[in-house]
């Protein structure tokens, strides 16, 4: 179709209504799971041929939440998952911005040689490194409360610790600071700042966009772990969402109370999306905005 | 207050030198100006004295101490930048306060030095903006209310007025030149600017490929240039130079001339020539005046003139086809084709050695 170039208003309208389509195709699946948890197997599997299948109608009640609370420990998972990513997240932007910090400031022998390295450790894939690694962590050390002993498996850290810090995390650090106007960092050194103040006094106030989409990569790698909580934690009290789905997939799928528990373990994620929403956009439109 | 000195200071980046031997004595509260053409290093050494690059060779000495090891907050400098580097997230009241923040300064005391330094750049009322409601030269002063307050013993400035609009530079470097008078502190400014340099300046030190070519008082370096590069750096329009043919010697005394140069004496203030070798002349293009026909010591013919209202400049070819630029200190009218001959008074000229020829 051929738009006059004049005609803004049409324009506008063609371009919204695309951004709608589009936005009506992502949010689908979603209204899908939402309908679908509140209708009996039976119901739910026959509606999947209509049009029925995004809408509130028929046999609507609250029995899949009960069911899917009744399975597994739905609560507990949650909270595992919250703690793990929670923690995940905040110390993945601590210790990977100190460690861009460096890798863009400071001036040291092998610094160009070691974050190409780090930068390479990208294109390897988890799961050729899943096993070494569970070798790895299966013999670490470690000192609790109850003093010293060995082997990290089935506990918080294993989740945690081989996850703070990762090449892509560090990279877009890097070049977010290489992009920050040199003679501010200098500035600040004249004025007696040390690095450590340059750090958290001038880099990370400006550093907003890059730490809000650091926090939601990292949280959406975290909130859907699966493998290696799987492999590394046979323990119920440690487990989280995505190996908690198992429950469901026994013999009889129940496929009212997955979509239950999938609604439920939802709510976190939205949460946290409309939390950093603004940072969020902020960051991707600001490639462009100096202050 | 502190005198810098600099003592056969180097500095290369790689395996490229880029500062290569420099000495320079800075006395304490003078105002020292490095100008020269872009790419010289003058920014470099700028920032070898804030402590921003290290010294690959040579001594630095701020206040009689070596500082060659020193971090930038030990070395008592503020220096202030071109591109103001003022912190975006901070308020301005909060820029000014920040080396007494780091410092960790009482609120009190921060309170008083701010409003010192606003009242001194009158800026009283900016201190709640942030800078993005700034313009470019209360940017600028916001950055100078920030080295102001930590009372340095040197300030550094490397281009500050570069980014503003003509009307407001001439504001601003009258604004640095009262400051200057009233802190009395030891200053070095970088500049492009020429009328900054003479302006502001109690002593040029004129930079060519990381070398000092000349270090003087402005009059001393405009009327007396130690060498052909010094003369045609300073003033504008830069000095005219013509190649000459040495006629006679007599002690220090030259005779010179060409095809459109009538046979003149030149003062060749200790510089080594050879009668019958070649020179080059130079003379600037305010010290030519018209005269009648007959009576000039250069003869050309108008190819261009530009008339700026308080001056007329005018572009010549002279007989051997050089090039040569008269400005005239009066509103007049040229003819390009006109003929026109020209005088000036020899002691003003200066003669240099043809560099081609010496080696
Ligand atoms: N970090 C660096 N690495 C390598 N070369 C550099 C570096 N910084 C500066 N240089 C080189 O050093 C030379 C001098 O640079 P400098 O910035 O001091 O020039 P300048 O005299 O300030 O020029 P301008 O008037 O354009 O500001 C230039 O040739 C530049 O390319
Ligand atoms: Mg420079």
């Amino acid at each position: 179709m051929a738009v006059n170039p004049d005609n803004y208003g049409l324009r506008l309208f063609v371009r919204y209504l695309v951004l709608c389509l589009i936005a009506l195709i992502f949010i689908f699946p979603l209204v899908f799971m939402i309908n679908s948890s509140f209708k009996p197997d039976s119901q739910l599997l026959a509606d999947t041929s209509s049009l029925r299948a995004f809408l509130p109608v028929g046999d609507i009640s609250l029995n899949n939440y009960f069911g899917a609370f009744r399975r597994a420990p739905v609560g507990l998972f949650v909270l595992n998952s919250v703690l793990v990513t929670g923690a995940t997240v905040l110390l993945s932007l601590l210790i990977c911005s100190l460690a861009a910090f460096s890798f863009a400031f400071l001036r040291w022998k092998g610094r160009d040689v070691l974050l190409s390295v780090v930068i390479a450790t990208l294109i390897i894939p988890f799961e050729t490194i899943a096993i070494p690694l569970l070798l790895l962590v299966s013999k670490l050390p470690w000192i609790g409360l109850d003093g010293l002993h060995w082997g990290w498996l089935n506990s918080y850290r294993v989740q945690i610790i081989p996850w703070i810090a990762d090449g892509l995390t560090i990279f877009l650090f890097v070049q977010y600071f290489k992009a920050l106007p040199g003679e501010l960092i200098e500035a600040s050194r004249v004025e007696g700042a040390s690095w450590w103040q340059v750090y958290y006094r001038v880099v990370m106030p400006l550093s907003g966009p890059v730490l809000a989409t650091a926090a939601i990569l990292k949280f959406l790698i975290m909130y859907n772990q699966y493998l290696w909580p799987l492999i590394v934690v046979q323990q119920e009290s440690y487990r989280p969402v995505m190996v908690g789905l198992g429950y469901f997939f026994q013999l009889n799928v129940a496929w009212g109370e997955v979509m239950a528990y999938l609604t439920l373990i939802t709510v976190p994620v939205l949460t946290f999306y409309l939390l950093l929403q603004r940072a969020f956009i902020a960051s991707i439109a600001s490639t462009g905005v100096k202050g | 207050m502190a005198e810098v000195s600099l003592k056969g200071v180097k500095k290369s980046f790689g395996r490229v030198e880029i500062i290569k031997g420099v000495d320079i004595h800075i006395n304490d509260g003078e105002f020292v100006v490095f100008v020269g053409p872009s790419g010289c290093g003058k920014s470099t050494l700028l920032r070898m004295i804030a402590g921003l690059e290290d010294i690959t060779e040579g001594i630095l000495e701020i206040g009689g101490r070596v500082v060659n090891q020193l971090q930038p907050k030990q070395r008592g400098v503020a220096m202030v930048f071109q591109n103001y580097a003022i912190f975006p997230h901070m308020t301005v009241r909060e820029n000014i306060a920040f080396g007494l923040t780091i410092a960790g300064a009482s609120r009190q005391e921060k309170q008083q030095k701010v409003a010192e330094a606003a009242r001194i750049l009158q800026m009283e009322h900016l201190l709640d903006r942030r800078p993005s409601q700034l313009s470019g030269g209360q940017r600028q002063r916001v950055a100078i209310g920030r080295a102001i307050t930590r009372k340095p013993a040197v300030f550094l400035f490397d281009e500050p007025l570069s980014n503003l609009d003509a009307a407001l530079r001439m504001d601003m470097r009258m604004e640095i030149g009262r400051l200057r008078r009233q802190l009395g502190t030891t200053m070095i400014y970088v500049t492009h600017d020429q009328v900054e340099a003479m302006t502001l300046a109690d002593r040029i030190v004129v930079l060519k490929d990381g070398q000092v070519m000349q270090i003087g008082a402005p009059m001393e370096l405009y009327h007396e240039p130690a060498n052909r590069f010094v003369a045609g750096f300073l003033g504008a329009p830069s000095m005219n130079f013509l190649n000459v043919d040495v006629l006679d010697l007599d002690g220090e005394v030259a005779m010179v001339g060409n095809q459109s140069l009538e046979p003149i004496r030149v003062a060749t203030r200790r510089r080594a020539f050879r009668k019958g070798g070649k020179a080059i002349l130079g003379v600037r293009p305010q010290y030519l005046r018209p005269v009648q026909s007959g009576k000039g010591l250069l003869h050309g013919i108008v190819a261009h003139a530009e008339r700026l209202g308080s001056e007329t400049v005018v572009d010549l070819t002279l007989r051997d086809n050089c090039e040569l630029i008269a400005a005239f200190n009066e509103d007049k009218v040229f003819q390009p084709g006109d003929a026109m001959e020209l005088t000036f008074d020899t002691p003003l000229a200066h003669l240099f050695p043809d560099e081609l020829q010496t080696h």
